[in-house]
């Protein structure tokens, strides 16, 4: 697994949220494959020069996302892809998700069905087969 | 036992009629990377001084690793480095003959811990200290301080005047001191993005008062800042508790305000605006509109689990 993350001080974006961001983005490009081992929090503080407490926090964010799983005695590693979140979180990140994208996109003059031809192509590369057998209680 | 290895008590000094330091009552946790902030002359270097007990209080008393900064004993002090302001050395010796003569003053000296930091630092140990570049002798001092591998370490603004290269060099340094869990740093900085990076606590001194004592997360958690938006002209700032800054546009007010509560909450809503938005607020940003000259500074943003 390559991990490159960068670190940028002075921004509006905590650290420990850059490393969430920037791990979450590796195993959702495939980068970080489900079974890859993380570095130790220790290792990975001391690779960043930040304090461990904020890649400890990190990680334990991805561990209850389900992005990563922790084994005990072992060491930290990416979880096999599977839906953590209730119904009421997917739906506040997909609006939020919405929010971003469709503030981006208003200015740009595109017309409604260009942008939802768009997004289909790009939804059929990213997940050719979207998961059905996800339900929630 | 308690888990803080530094603890004052009302430590108060005064210079004649100044007060330089107001009745300051602080715990550094152990285990913990303790930022040390505020502006210059806000006192931090005087209180770091009677926490050694190199300055008499005028009032009030400090204690470190549970014994009376005013009588330490020299068992003690070897448990504490100090790496004071400026980075005094004799430029007459080498680095090698200033680790001899400092390893005399103590017990224990590790000189793995020292010759690894000189090394860190890029030294040549049969160079004289006065040829040394500013960085250079930050990392000479810092490995002095190290040897006696100090259970606690206090370091007086350790990264001023330093390059970049010299200043990410200390900061692995003093990560790699906290390896040790009962290992404790505090130091003061100007350097936002060092402590961003290093620090979990932080104490911030205002003209000689305490305004803030806590996490680092729990001050980036409570110092928000939020846009409303107005179909027409803004109405003025509301009075809210911990209003630190405003500013207002054409149709939006940009508030910065520290101890959100659910009542500022309310507060803002009842002004009716068209939409009330969080906006990103980096550490620095944080900081100075903390201490900036306007707005209020009553407030004190204490530990999360001290408040309700």
């Amino acid at each position: 697994m390559s991990l490159e993350i960068q670190i940028a001080t002075g921004s509006s974006t905590p650290i420990y949220w850059q490393i969430v961001d920037q791990i979450g983005k590796a195993v959702e490009s495939g980068a970080a494959q489900p079974g890859d081992q993380l570095p130790s929090v220790r290792a990975l503080a001391e690779r960043l020069v930040v304090n461990p407490n904020t890649v400890a926090r990190a990680y334990n964010d991805l561990v209850r996302d389900g992005v990563l799983e922790s084994q005990r005695g072992k060491g930290v590693f990416v979880a096999e892809r599977r839906q953590v979140f209730s119904d009421a979180e997917r739906r506040r990140r997909l609006e939020q998700a919405g929010d971003v994208f469709l503030h981006d996109v208003r200015m740009l003059g595109f017309t409604t069905a260009e942008i939802i031809d768009y997004l289909e192509r790009r939804l059929s590369e990213a997940m050719p087969e979207t998961p059905r057998e996800v339900t929630h209680e | 036992m308690n888990d803080f290895v530094i603890e004052t008590h009302g430590l108060t000094k005064y210079y004649g009629t100044r007060e330089v330091v107001s009745p300051l009552d602080l715990a550094v946790p152990r285990g913990s990377i303790f930022g040390f902030l505020g502006r210059n002359g806000a006192g931090k270097s005087t209180t770091i001084r009677m926490m050694l007990g190199l300055v008499e209080p005028t009032r009030g008393s400090a204690t470190v690793l549970g014994q009376d900064s005013r009588s330490l004993t020299p068992e003690l002090r070897a448990r504490v480095g100090y790496l004071a302001e400026g980075h005094h050395v004799y430029g007459w010796m080498t680095v090698k003959e200033c680790g001899e003569w400092q390893s005399r003053f103590y017990q224990n000296w590790n000189w793995g811990v020292y010759n690894g930091v000189v090394d860190h630092f890029g030294l040549n140990p049969k160079t004289k200290a006065k040829g040394l570049s500013r960085g250079e002798r930050a990392g000479l001092c810092l490995a002095l301080t190290l040897a006696p591998e100090p259970e606690l370490l206090i370091l007086d603004d350790p990264a001023l005047g330093l390059d970049p290269v010299a200043r990410r060099s200390l900061l692995q340094s003093m990560l790699y001191v906290t390896r040790r869990a009962d290992r404790t740093i505090l130091f003061s900085s100007h350097l936002l993005s060092d402590v961003e990076r290093v620090a979990d606590h932080i104490a911030i001194l205002d003209r000689s008062v305490l305004r803030a004592n806590c996490s680092l997360e729990t001050f980036q958690d409570r110092v928000r800042q939020v846009s409303l938006k107005f179909p027409g002209t803004p109405p003025p700032p509301p009075a809210i508790p911990g209003l630190l800054h405003s500013f207002r546009t054409e149709n939006e007010m940009v508030l910065t305000i520290a101890n959100m509560s659910p009542d500022t909450d309310r507060i803002l809503k009842s002004l009716n605006p068209k939409s009330i938005d969080p906006m990103p607020l980096g550490l620095e940003d944080a900081f100075i509109s903390y201490l900036g000259d306007r707005g209020e500074q009553s407030f004190f943003i204490p530990d999360a689990e001290d408040v309700a």
